[in-house]
């Protein structure tokens, strides 16, 4: 079989059923879209997280005059136990870099916190207090921190910034699961759109393929006019759903960056990556529910 | 061209075989009919040659195949030997006589310069020169008819297969159909022909098998469709 004659085949084939052929490209286009905007979304929450997890640190608080803590028993953190702390902190290998915050410090950063709140006029610097600010390497790696310098005399207590985010992500990575299975049971419904239309395209042409058959076309021959058309649907879909994606990604980055500069947004390189995914499982679930549909309604 | 030996074929569910040891051989060039009454087992000896059935028992062989051992994927080129003309004519109706012709063609993949060859060559043969862009429906049975063995001989297979072709025609359509096939036959294609048709089989006196109840009781050179002893 010719190209020309083929795609004319095929032309006829989805004028002739120019409604299922809308309702498949329709559906193949939502439900990709719904599957993008999951992969988008994991797209977003790992951006988050590299933009959160690099600015986070661990905090080593020092015994104050408040610390209420076992190891504070002892009163205030002596110099020499804060150096030794600090000695200790730098040679741990996750760490990356170490910073020591005064209470003085500490009282500027909460003034400046909360400057248009009565709390800052009723605290006191003393009050406050004093700490190793940590980089780490690998902010996974919080738990060495903790083991090392935990129930150290002179340390009350040592937090993690990424424990509070922790749970903010893992709400993040329901959502995004949600959206991911929600996006592959709408491309299951579309394959079994696919493969119901195909059915019906295959009955009403049972005359052409009957002939076909007559006059010694291979099976691959018969087949591949509907293939074709259960391809081509999908792929308009999938151009419409990168369309849809692609506006997405401009009103985020026009409306809501600007409004939320709190973080970062995914990169265009992640809305071609997810229609490049998108393209890939259109093509396969298009082909394969044609495959299956078409050995079974046309038999040679 | 067509050998049988031997070939048995029963249907599931079936106790009587609808082909029971049939032997016959049809040779190159040939024109042959077949007879006998619905159930004789006519039709199911056209199928087994197309190989849309396979024989409960025995050796088929067609156009140099042996049906036994052909793979699933090598039916299509049998299926290109044997060129096959229905009583319903199946045509599509929404394509053009030339069209119709055509088709066989495009899907076996022949150029669109071979194509624009042979459509205009095969419509002279069946005398349609001047209505291939009329849609069957605005042709006769006659000629619908006509288009049909033009789309099943377009090809040039070696075996023509003709069941009932003039079922469904009146007897002065029918003759055109029986000169046409006869022409064909005279280019060197075998051509078997499955029919009712007594005035025909009796008028052309070619060689005729009859078919009763699954068994071959006459195979006569120059026969006619009553049995004559």
């Amino acid at each position: 079989m010719r190209a020309g004659f083929l795609f004319k085949e095929v032309r006829i084939g989805l004028r002739r059923n120019l409604t299922m052929t809308f309702a498949v490209v329709v559906t193949v286009a939502i439900s990709l879209s719904l599957l993008g905007i999951g992969l988008l979304s994991n797209a977003q929450v790992n951006a988050m997280k590299d933009y959160w997890y690099d600015k986070i640190e661990v905090s080593v608080f020092l015994c104050g005059t408040l610390s209420e803590s076992p190891t504070c028993a002892n009163g205030v953190v002596t110099p020499d136990q804060r150096a030794s702390i600090k000695t200790d902190l730098e040679a741990l290998p996750v760490v990356q870099s170490v910073f020591y915050e005064s209470q003085t410090e500490a009282f500027a950063r909460f003034k400046e916190r909360f400057k248009n709140s009565a709390i800052a006029q009723n605290v006191t610097a003393d009050q406050l207090p004093e700490s190793f600010r940590v980089k780490l390497k690998d902010p996974t790696q919080f738990d060495v921190v903790v083991s090392a310098f935990s129930g150290r005399p002179g340390v009350d207590i040592v937090q993690d910034q990424r424990t509070i985010l922790e749970k903010f992500f893992k709400l993040l990575d329901v959502l995004r699961n949600g959206a991911l299975l929600v996006g592959l049971f709408s491309v299951l419904t579309a394959a079994l759109l696919i493969s119901n239309t195909l059915r019906i395209a295959a009955f009403n042409r049972r005359r052409e393929t009957g002939v076909m058959k007559l006059v010694g076309a291979s099976s691959w021959s018969i087949q591949l006019p509907f293939l074709l058309e259960g391809v081509f649907s999908a792929v308009l879909g999938w151009v419409f759903a990168t369309g849809l994606l692609s506006g997405l990604k401009y009103v985020v980055d026009t409306k809501v960056a600007p409004l939320l500069t709190f973080t970062k947004f995914f990169a265009w390189n992640q809305v071609w990556i997810s229609s490049a995914i998108l393209l890939g499982v259109g093509l396969f679930v298009s082909i394969l529910a044609s495959l299956i549909t078409l050995r079974r309604y046309l038999k040679v | 061209m067509i050998r049988f030996e031997n070939v048995t074929k029963v249907y599931a569910g079936q106790e009587r075989p609808a082909l029971d040891s049939v032997n016959l051989e049809i040779t190159k060039g040939e024109f042959v009919f077949l007879v006998g009454k619905s159930g004789s087992g006519k039709s199911t000896f056209l199928r087994l040659i197309l190989r849309e059935e396979r024989p409960t028992s025995g050796i088929i062989h067609v156009a140099g195949k042996d049906l036994g051992s052909l793979a699933n994927h090598k039916v299509p080129e049998l299926r290109r030997q044997v060129g096959t003309v229905f009583q319903d004519f199946r045509l599509l109706p929404n394509k053009t006589i030339s069209e119709n012709i055509a088709f066989s063609l495009h899907v076996l993949g022949y150029s669109q310069k071979e194509i624009n060859r042979e459509v205009p060559e095969m419509l002279e043969l069946v005398g349609l020169e001047d209505k291939g862009d009329r849609l069957p429906s605005e042709i006769s049975g006659g000629e619908q008819q006509r288009v049909a063995i033009a789309r099943a001989y377009v090809t040039k297979p070696p075996i023509i297969i003709a069941d009932e072709p003039t079922g469904n025609l009146d007897p002065e359509l029918s003759v055109g159909i029986m000169k046409l096939l006869d022409r064909i036959n005279r280019e060197g294609t075998t051509v078997l022909m499955a029919t009712h048709d007594s005035g025909i089989v009796d008028q052309m006196r070619k060689r005729v098998i009859e078919l009763d109840s699954g068994h071959v009781i006459r195979d006569q050179v120059r026969g006619v469709y009553g049995y004559t002893g």
